[in-house]
This record gives C-alpha cells, sequence and structure tokens, in this order.
C-alpha cells in the first residue's frame, strides 16, 4: 500500500491536535492559536495534494483507483464495528478541495476576526470543524462518516452560536442543530437498518463492504413494508439526514438563520464544505441508491426521489432570493438553491457530475462569502444590501473578485467554472428518461440565479454608498465584546487588509479555471472518477451545444432583466421600495416571507412539540403525582382510622376494663378499712337483718 | 481483593463518626481517602480480572456459611457486570467527594452517611447470595434518606420521604418474591448460582418476574413509577443527587437484571414486550418533559428517566448487543449524569442560590464560570450522544439491538434522542448564554475550585475514554453473555426463551 494511503488519517488529526492544543492554550495566545490552526491546515493540504497526486497516476486496469485501510473498533459478540478510511478519487478530490478551502478561510480569519476578544476560541472551533469534517470525508466506514457529520454539526453549532450574546445567534444556532438532528435520526436508522442486514459498515472491504456487490444483492432481494425493496428504504432513510444537512426542502429552514455566525463560518461551513457534506454522502453511497431489485429496470426510486428533492429546492431557494435584503442571506438561499443543483446532479447523471458542480460551488460561494464579509468589514457591520450601495471604487479587489464569483454563480459562459459544470448537469436532467420537468425547472433556476445575483451586486456595488447615515445602534458588534475598541469608526467604505484580500484573489483564479476541468470537449473529471483516460474531442460539442446555448440564453436573460430593474441609478435611497416589489406588490411579500415555511413550523411542528411536553408535564405533575399524594394520603388516612380505632375502640375497651376493675377494688377496699367498731356495726346491722329474716321466715 | 472496597467505605465512616466534630478537614481528607482506595481496588479489580479472566467468569471473592439453619452464605463474587458497575460506583464517589468539599454543616456526618451509601452499593454489585445482596440493598437506602432531608434543598423532607417509601416499596416487592423464590426453588439457600440451576416451573416465573423486575426497576426510574427521581434529585444535595443518578438508580437495573431477569427466563419472555414499551414511554415522556421545566435540576432529573430508559429498552432487547449496550449505558448515563448535577448543584446553584431558568438567565454565567459553561457544554453533548462520548456507542448498541427485536420501537427510541437535543440545548442557553448587557454587574461569584476542577476532569476523561475505546469495558461485560456463560448465558441462548 502507497505511504500515503497508509497515512491518510493524518489529514484530519493535525487539525484536530491543533484545536486540542488550542483548546487548552490561553485567550490571550493569538498568535500561537492562529499559527498552529492555518500551520496544521497547510500540512493537511500538502498531504490532500499528495494524494490527489497519487490517485492521478494511471492504474493498468481500467476500474477505479481505489485503496482502503480499515480497523476494529469495537467487537460485541462475533460482530465487530469496524472504521477505516479509503483514497478514491472522490475522497481524494474533496479531501484537496476542503483542506484548501479551509486553509484560505482560516487567513482570512485573520484578518476578519481580529478585533474580536475570543479570537483563540474560533480558531479552536475552526480546527475542530476542519478535523471533523475531513474525518467525513476519507471514511471507508458509514460509522466513520456519521461520527465526523455529527461532529461536523457540534462544530457548526458552537460557530453559528459563537456571538451568543445576540439572542438571534444563540437562537440560529439550536435551531441548526435540532433541524440537523431530524435528518440524522433518519440517517442513524438507516445505518442501524443497514448494518442489521447486511453486517458490516465499511463500504469497500474486498467484497465484503456494505457497498459492494455481495451485499447490495442481499439488500435489493429483500422487501419490507409496502413492497419496497430494503435497499430503497435505506436508501431514503440516509437521504434524510442529507437533505439536513445540505438544507434541501422542507429542512432547508436551519441554513439562513445560520448566517448569524461570523461570515468566516459562513463562508466555509455554510457555504463551501459542510452543507455540501450531504451531496458527498450521496455521492458515496450511490452504489446503494442505484441499486434496483433484479425485476426492476430502470432508474431506481432512490434517485428519482433524490433528483426531484434537488430541483424543487434549486427552484423554491431561488425565488427566495428574489426578495432578499440581506447581503448574506441572498447568498445563503443561493447556496441551497445550488445545493438542490448538485442533488439533481447526482440524481440524474451520477457522482461525477454532482460532484463536479460541488467542487466548482466551493470555490465561487467561498469566494462570494468572503467578498461580502469584506463588504461587512468595511462598511460597519452592514449586512442590509438598502444601505450598501456604490462601493466599487472604494473597495476595488473586493468588487472584482466579487464580480467573478458572480459571473461563475450566475453561470455566465465559457470562462466561468460555474456555467460548465451547471452546464452539465442541465445536459443529464434534458437526457433523463423519467421526466422532461426538472430539465425546465433548472432553466427557470439558472435564469432566476443570474437575476437575483444582478440585483445583489447593483444594489450593493453600483450608485451611491447609501450607509452611514443611521446612528450606530446596530453597529459593530465585534468591538463590543472586545476590551477596548479596536478602531475608530470609520464614515467611509475602506478596502480590507491583504490577509483578507488575498484569499478572495487566490479563490477567484479557481472559481475561473477549475470549469476547464470538465468541458464537452475534455471531461477530464467525468473519466478521472469513472476510471478512464481521458482526450480532447471536439466532436462531442456538436451534440452539446443546444443546451449550452438555451442555458445561455436563460442566463443572459436574467442578468439583463436584473439589469433592467436595477441597474444605472435606479437605486437611490435606502428607504425606497425594491423596484420588483413596485412590479409584483403580491408575489414579492411572499417572497420575501420565505413562503412562510418558517411561520407554519412554528404554528405546527414547535406548537405541537410545546403542546406534548406541557401535557406530559402537566400528566406528571397533577396525574402521577396526585396518584402518589392519594396513596400516600390513603395510607395517612388508614393510619388514622387506625389511631382512632386504637384510641376509642381497643383502647377505651381496655381503660374501660381496667377502670372498672378499679372501681370495683375500690369499693371493697373502702369497707376493709380496719376500724373495729365498722366491722362490728357491719356485724350488728347482719345479726339483727338475720334476725328479721329468720322470725318473719316463721322458722324461729 | 474486591470485597475491601465494602469494608473500606465502612472503616470510613466508623473513623468519622468518632472524630470530634470541629475537624471538616480531617472529615473532608478521611472520605476522600477512603474513597480514592475504593476506587483503587476497583480498578485493580478490573484489571486483575481481565488480564487472568476466570474460565467461568466468575470471579469468587469469599464464600462462608452465615446462618446455617436458613442456608444464608456471606457469598461475594464478581463478573464482568459487576466489575463495570463497581468501577463506576468508585470513579462517581471520589467525584462526588471532591464536589462536596465545600459542605461545612456537620461536615463529618455527612461524610459517614455518604460512605455508608457507598459502602452499600458496593456490596450490593458484588453479592452473589441474594440474601446478602437484599441485605445491602436496604443499607443504601437509610443513609440516602438523611443525606437528603439534612443536607437538601427544595421540599427535602417531601423529597426524601418520597424516595424512601418507594424504595421501601420496590424492597418489599423483592422481598416477597426471593421468600417465594426459596421456597419454590428448595435448594435451603440464597444463593445465586444454585438458584440459576432450577427450572422453575412457568407458572410461577410469570408471576414472580414482574413482581421482581418491577420491584428492582422502581429503582431505575421505571415508568410509570419514576416520580421520586425528578423530585428526589432536585431536593439531594449535590454529592448525593450524583451518587442517586451516577449509581443508586443502577442498583435498580443491575437488580433487575441480574435477579429477576437471569432466575426467570420464562417470565421474561411473556413480559418483553410490555417492558418494552413501558421503557419507551419513559425515553419519551422523559424528555418531553424535560423540555418544559423551570428548575435546572428537573431537566437533569426527567432526563435520567429518558436515558434509564435505553437501558431498559436495552435489556428487553434480549440480543447480545442490546444487552451489553444497556449496561454500558448504565455505566455511561452513570457518569455523564454525575457530571451533568456537579455542574448545576455545585458550580451553579451553590454560588447563584437559584436553579431558576429564567433568573440564571440573567446572569450570564458563561462569563462569570466559564469552566462551568465549558464543562456542561462538554457534558451536554456527551448527554446528547454525540460520538467521541461514551453515550453514542452504549445508545447505538441499544438501538441495534432494538432494531433487531422490534424495529418500531427503535423510530421512537430515536425520536426520544432528539428532544434530547432540544432540551439540553435550551437549557443550556438559558443557563450559561443568556444576554442581558445592560444589567448592572452581579456581586462576583467565587471562582471555580481545584476539588471541582478535578472531579470534572476526572468524570470528562473517563466518559470521554469510554467513547474512543469501548472495548475496555465490552471485554469485562461481553464474556457475561455468552451463551455459555453460567449465568447470564441463558439470557443469550435461545431456545429457552
Amino acid at each position: 500500500m502507497p505511504w500515503i494511503a497508509q497515512y491518510l488519517w493524518l489529514i484530519p488529526v493535525l487539525p484536530l491536535a491543533a484545536a486540542a492544543i488550542i483548546a487548552i492554550c490561553r485567550q490571550r495566545r493569538r498568535r500561537l492559536a492562529a499559527s498552529l490552526a492555518i500551520g496544521s491546515m497547510a500540512v493537511s493540504f500538502l498531504l490532500a495534494v499528495a494524494a490527489l497526486a497519487l490517485t492521478l497516476h494511471p492504474r493498468t486496469s481500467e476500474a477505479v483507483w481505489r485503496e482502503t485501510f480499515s480497523f476494529s473498533w469495537f467487537e460485541f459478540g462475533a460482530t465487530a464495528l469496524q472504521l477505516g478510511w479509503v483514497l478514491d478519487p472522490l475522497s481524494a478530490c474533496m479531501t484537496v478541495m476542503v483542506t484548501l478551502v479551509s486553509l484560505l478561510i482560516f487567513i482570512f480569519s485573520v484578518g476578519y476576526m481580529q478585533p474580536d476578544e475570543n479570537f483563540t476560541r474560533f480558531f479552536g472551533f475552526l480546527s475542530l470543524f476542519a478535523a471533523a469534517m475531513l474525518g467525513l470525508v476519507i471514511a471507508n466506514s458509514l460509522l466513520l462518516l456519521f461520527i465526523g457529520w455529527e461532529l461536523v454539526g457540534l462544530a457548526s453549532y458552537l460557530l453559528i452560536g459563537f456571538w451568543y450574546h445576540k439572542p438571534s445567534a444563540a437562537a440560529a444556532a439550536k435551531k441548526a442543530f435540532i433541524t440537523t438532528r431530524i435528518g440524522d435520526l433518519g440517517f442513524l436508522l438507516g445505518m442501524v437498518w443497514w448494518y442489521a442486514s447486511s453486517g458490516t459498515l465499511l463500504f469497500y472491504d474486498g467484497g465484503n463492504g456494505c457497498l459492494e456487490a455481495s451485499a447490495l444483492n442481499l439488500l435489493t432481494a429483500q422487501t419490507t413494508f409496502g413492497g419496497m425493496a430494503v435497499s430503497t428504504a435505506i436508501s431514503l432513510l440516509i437521504f434524510c439526514g442529507a437533505m439536513g444537512k445540505s438544507g434541501q426542502v422542507p429542512l432547508h429552514v436551519w441554513l439562513p438563520d445560520a448566517m448569524e455566525g461570523p461570515t468566516p463560518v459562513s463562508a466555509l461551513i455554510h457555504a463551501a464544505t459542510m452543507v455540501a457534506a450531504g451531496v458527498f454522502l450521496v455521492a458515496r453511497v450511490y452504489p446503494l441508491l442505484d441499486a434496483n431489485p433484479a425485476q426492476l429496470a430502470g432508474i431506481s426510486t432512490a434517485l428519482k426521489v433524490i433528483a426531484w428533492v434537488g430541483v424543487i429546492t434549486a427552484v423554491f431557494a431561488a425565488c427566495i432570493a428574489v426578495a432578499q435584503t440581506d447581503i448574506k442571506r441572498i447568498l445563503a438561499y443561493s447556496t441551497i438553491s445550488q445545493l438542490g443543483y448538485m442533488m439533481l446532479g447526482i440524481g440524474v447523471g451520477g457522482v461525477a457530475v454532482g460532484m463536479f458542480h460541488l467542487l466548482t460551488h466551493a470555490f465561487f460561494k467561498a469566494l462570494l462569502f468572503l467578498g461580502a464579509g469584506s463588504v461587512i468589514h468595511g462598511c460597519q457591520e452592514e449586512q442590509d444590501i438598502r444601505r450598501l450601495g456604490g462601493l466599487k471604487p472604494y473597495m476595488p479587489i473586493t468588487f472584482a473578485t466579487y464580480a467573478i464569483g458572480m459571473m461563475a454563480l450566475a453561470g455566465v459562459p465559457v470562462f466561468f467554472s460555474g456555467f460548465w459544470s451547471k452546464d452539465e448537469i442541465l445536459h443529464q436532467a434534458m437526457a433523463w428518461p423519467v421526466s422532461r420537468v426538472p430539465f425546465y425547472l433548472g432553466l427557470i433556476g439558472a435564469f432566476l440565479t443570474a437575476f437575483y445575483m444582478t440585483r445583489q451586486v447593483c444594489y450593493v456595488f453600483g450608485g451611491a454608498y447609501r450607509g452611514g447615515h443611521r446612528d450606530n445602534a446596530a453597529q459593530n458588534l465585534k468591538s463590543k465584546t472586545s476590551e477596548e475598541p479596536s478602531q475608530p469608526p470609520q464614515k467611509h467604505p475602506h478596502e480590507s487588509p491583504w490577509v483578507m484580500t488575498a484569499p478572495l484573489i487566490v479563490l477567484a483564479v479557481g472559481a475561473l479555471l477549475l470549469g476547464f476541468l470538465g468541458t464537452p470537449v475534455w471531461p477530464w473529471f467525468h473519466d478521472y472518477f469513472n476510471g478512464r483516460h481521458s482526450g480532447v474531442d471536439f466532436s462531442r460539442l456538436r451534440e452539446a451545444w443546444p443546451v449550452m446555448a438555451i442555458a445561455t440564453l436563460f442566463v443572459v436573460a436574467g442578468l439583463g432583466l436584473g439589469w433592467r430593474f436595477y441597474g444605472g441609478k435606479r437605486i437611490v435611497r435606502a428607504e425606497q421600495a425594491d423596484p420588483l416589489e413596485a412590479f409584483l406588490p403580491g408575489v414579492f411579500a411572499v417572497l420575501r416571507r420565505k413562503f412562510l415555511v418558517d411561520e407554519g413550523y412554528e404554528a405546527t411542528v414547535i406548537r405541537g412539540n410545546a403542546f406534548a411536553a406541557a401535557a406530559m408535564n402537566w400528566l406528571d405533575r397533577h396525574v402521577w403525582e396526585t396518584g402518589v399524594l392519594a396513596i400516600g394520603y390513603l395510607t395517612l388516612g388508614l393510619s388514622w382510622a387506625s389511631r382512632l380505632f386504637d384510641d376509642y375502640v381497643v383502647n377505651l375497651g381496655f381503660d374501660t376494663g381496667c377502670d372498672r376493675v378499679r372501681k370495683s377494688a375500690k369499693l371493697l377496699s373502702s369497707v376493709q378499712n380496719g376500724q373495729i367498731q365498722s366491722y362490728l356495726r357491719i356485724v350488728a346491722v347482719a345479726l339483727a337483718l338475720l334476725v328479721l329474716l329468720l322470725a318473719w321466715g316463721g322458722g324461729l | 481483593m474486591l470485597a475491601w472496597t465494602i469494608y473500606l467505605s465502612f472503616f470510613g465512616m466508623a473513623v468519622l463518626m468518632l472524630l470530634p466534630a470541629d475537624r471538616p478537614r480531617a472529615a473532608r481528607m478521611i472520605a476522600l481517602g477512603a474513597t480514592l482506595a475504593g476506587l483503587a481496588f476497583a480498578v485493580s479489580g478490573v484489571l486483575q480480572y481481565r488480564n487472568h479472566p476466570p474460565a467461568d467468569t466468575i470471579l469468587t471473592i469469599t464464600q462462608v456459611t452465615w446462618l446455617r439453619s436458613l442456608g444464608l452464605q456471606y457469598f461475594l463474587a464478581a463478573d464482568g457486570i459487576s466489575l463495570t458497575l463497581v468501577l463506576l460506583t468508585g470513579i462517581v464517589a471520589v467525584a462526588g467527594t471532591l464536589f462536596s468539599w465545600n459542605v461545612e454543616h456537620r461536615t463529618k456526618e455527612f461524610f459517614a452517611f455518604y460512605l455508608a451509601l457507598i459502602g452499600g452499593v458496593y456490596g450490593v454489585f458484588l453479592s452473589f447470595d441474594l440474601f446478602l445482596l437484599f441485605v445491602f440493598y436496604e443499607i443504601a437506602i437509610i443513609p440516602k434518606y438523611f443525606l437528603i432531608a439534612i443536607w437538601g434543598s427544595t421540599r427535602k423532607e417531601y423529597g426524601a420521604m418520597k424516595l424512601a417509601l418507594y424504595s421501601f416499596i420496590g424492597s418489599a416487592m423483592v422481598l416477597v418474591g426471593l421468600i417465594a423464590t426459596y421456597v419454590v426453588a428448595g435448594t435451603h439457600s440464597f444463593n445465586l448460582l444454585d438458584w440459576v440451576q432450577v427450572p422453575f416451573p412457568r407458572s410461577f416465573q410469570v408471576w414472580v418476574f414482574p413482581l421482581m423486575f418491577v420491584g428492582f426497576a422502581i429503582l431505575a426510574g421505571l415508568w410509570p413509577f419514576h416520580t421520586w427521581a425528578p423530585t428526589g434529585h432536585v431536593a439531594a444535595p449535590t454529592a448525593a443527587s450524583m451518587l442517586l443518578a451516577g449509581v443508586v438508580m443502577k442498583l435498580g437495573a443491575y437488580g433487575a437484571l441480574r435477579v429477576a431477569m437471569t432466575l426467570f427466563p420464562m417470565g421474561v419472555a411473556v413480559w418483553q414486550d410490555p417492558i418494552a414499551i413501558l421503557a419507551l414511554i419513559g425515553i419519551v415522556y422523559g424528555a418531553l418533559v424535560a423540555l418544559v421545566q423551570q428548575d435546572f435540576k428537573f431537566v437533569i432529573g426527567y432526563s435520567s428517566v429518558s436515558h434509564m430508559g435505553f437501558v431498559l429498552l436495552g435489556l428487553m432487547t434480549l440480543q447480545t448487543v442490546g444487552l451489553s449496550g444497556a449496561v454500558l449505558q448504565m455505566f455511561s448515563h452513570g457518569i455523564i449524569a454525575g457530571l451533568l448535577f456537579a455542574v448545576v448543584g455545585r458550580m451553579v446553584y451553590d454560588r447563584t442560590h437559584t436553579r431558576d431558568l429564567n433568573a440564571l438567565e440573567e446572569m450570564r454565567l458563561s462569563k462569570a464560570l466559564p469552566f462551568a459553561a465549558g464543562t456542561f457544554v462538554v457534558a451536554g453533548a456527551a448527554s446528547m450522544g454525540l460520538p467521541g462520548f461514551s453515550g453514542f456507542v452504549a445508545e447505538l448498541q441499544v438501538l441495534i439491538g432494538a432494531w433487531q427485536a422490534f424495529p418500531s420501537y427503535a423510530v421512537l427510541a430515536g425520536v426520544g434522542i432528539i428532544i434530547g437535543v432540544a432540551y439540553l440545548l435550551r437549557a443550556q442557553q438559558k443557563a450559561f448564554f443568556g444576554d442581558m448587557p445592560e444589567k448592572p454587574a452581579e456581586p462576583a461569584l467565587d471562582p471555580i475550585t481545584i476539588p471541582e476542577r478535578l472531579g470534572a476532569l476526572l468524570l470528562l476523561a473517563t466518559t470521554v475514554a469510554v467513547g474512543l475505546y469501548p472495548q475496555f469495558l465490552l471485554d469485562l461485560i461481553l464474556p457475561a453473555f455468552h451463551p455459555n456463560a453460567p449465568l447470564m448465558g441463558v439470557l443469550t441462548r435461545g431456545g429457552v426463551l
């Protein structure tokens, strides 16, 4: 086994060690904390690159490159739960992406979090997150994947609630954790079921793994309730977990609220890496999802569900993004929408299609979030796009890189990576044998994406600066917590320092170039995933161009319409109504309120749960407690009754008996008083009585 | 050698009673010494058992005749399950002493009762003569009453009396069962190893099993006989609630497993479903009730009901994985609940003198007591069953076992886990991470002391160690459930049921 495959565990363990050291060092050791976090991540990145380089080596056979290493974690009875890691194209490219994006965002955070008093702790949490995420990515065991999965959830909770003194942040952290945990319940049950049916949780184990043919045949052969194959049931349960983590409708509600965390967190966790873990999970267990019972041909039920959920999410979230006013929330809804595209890609086209969009998206979405962070940092923590504006001259680097990210996200043709990855998804959607509807919905989503991104860029960078007018009530959370105000408030927006702009530039380069790895002419990425050699072939353009042209048409329409509504000098004042609102007031109101999903949950799930809890509490306080008290009082009553019986029946009888005896004794003792006279008197009376008696009887 | 855990505790108690009342410092040191020595004996016993496992899994410690006319024996022995729980008792006892360092009121008597309780608990876990087990079981009840009634808070007499009465009702049921079994068995002894050979008639098992099981499980918080637990925990002083949740609830589960289930496998088969449903109700119900409590300790008290439901559910799976998961969950819950009660009772309540979550919300305790907040966050994560902590491996095993025995119950138990997340996060955010920046600064709270830190670290290290390397305990537990094991093997052997 190559050394890097054997030592792959170092990639997550290095940041974990960094997190442990940071946890025990003092809050003042800022430089140490940041260097540890960044240094360990840099080493992990180099290791990841070495691992990727290894997987690029051509193999003699055409099979997928794969090396695994497993060990037994603990055994019970005859069976054991095993953990292990796997090096294959999927884990290799994910590892490189996660380490690179993490590294850049760590560097960015040095600038962004500089005024925060909990700087040290922040880097500790970030390192913990990176370790858990990397553990998830390299896992060759569903159990290890689940462990990483839960720990990234914990890190996400800690980081969303990092500014916990904001009630909204604390609430958002709780909501995120509980919502994703609802999905995780499905994941956990699916895992238990899978283990109970196939006896192992290792993915690849030389033919005995749970993703390999023998186990899959076993699962597809059994059926459960409703005649569903066990493989389908397990797939759907595991997909529940992916829905929670990747914010698919209807479990998407936590992701926009998660933007309460610091912006680097939003970029790293809630855009580039953790939320993509759901897509990664689906990609990892793809053989299970794809497995079909022998008698059924065609697309498996699980993949159909995934494709439909994905495309509905993509359009649903894009609609909401159109009407939001918070710079980060727009990006959050955009993330949900793009995650929907990735799910759609895996559902209709397989692992490589979805993963390619995942990787390109990681770069341009991290870029957009860090750009937003740079804007927020430069404009006194203002996040409302209506109060920004005209930032182009103030922040030239941020603007240029943000524009690249925006065009990549919108899918502007040829030079931007988002175009190529989204194009491939649309391509596969059009060829999907089940239905053509996802293709049309995907086009509408592309149009909406271009529209809302144009709106955002026009609001933020176009026109004149509209901030700085109101008082500083909501301003600068960070300096509030720091020991002394870090810098005097600046009236004008300013460009961020180089530690923040340099990562933007690197990410922008990625957002530009990455797309060329997966064009129809040279589908290198696709071939790499499937273990084929890749070559340049211009003839493939002939069948690919119609979809490209249609997609381009929709994107251009979105850009144009966005410019028509928001471009030029149309936004003048912060209080001005949104131009689209004037055009479509009813629709806009519903969109701004996010289709009222939160309100719906509030009225049903949350209230129902609160009711159940209150009812049980009432039951405990009143029914059981009353029962216990009733038994208690009954016992007391019995005791009293016994006591009264004792006092008035048993005792009284005894006492009365004694009394009688004493009284009669007294009577007798009064007779026997020791005086001769009274004795003689009694004798005389008795004698007289005797004489009278005899005389009266006539005996005498 | 393991018997010294019992003797040292009672010896420590005797020494404390002879001590003058004005020497609280010496009293603490004696208690710490006795509990530490107990832990050392427990650890050495565990290591010895691991290195030289006895052939039939049962390690006889001492066996002498006690009362010949009745066939009573002073018979102490241990298998892997007893050893796991003895180790748990040792750890929680040391931690409890450390968290009672600030007891100033009648210090020596406090620790005397405390050691008496611990000695009784060790005795229960090590007795293989069931009459002796019953005697130790009763010994453990009495100090509990005094610890709560004298050093407790919040309706302490009520809580103490309720706990004592529930315990005695349970004991009465157990005693009736024991006498009936003695008569039916006709072996002229109370020796567990003799009784397990006796084929009790099915008609007898069917009524005596629920009597004994419920009698013991009352102390394990079996719904609907759980209501002693929250009030008792709330009323108890910190160390007593740590022992109550950490160890005493395990006495019930241990008795139910060791006596009722082992002796009456046919009774188990009949009652398996009803008891599993009660356990399941306990899981969901306890979690739901915990979600709406205003008193911080009530939250933890009800969470104990919920987590003990997992133990009982695991026992009812009658599968190796579920049974070993149940024993592991006993250990895990003992450590985690002990830690949670330590944070709430010692670190928070002793300083702020309130446990009302709304009042705590205004104190910004994360600033005033960062160590307490951090400990609670980690302990809460452990309690929610996050991987890396002991709760995860235990609950995972219970779920796997439950899935094989009754899949739909596993789903409902999972719902309980979700609600568990909700109530812990709610309590945690209210108690530690409230935001009232405009309020004037509270008078400074005392910083967290060294004994508190040591106690917290001991418990945290244990739960993480078991979470990362559960095999250490599983190596002890699993042989006891092997189909060939003389005692518990009857549960996994199949066919008998």
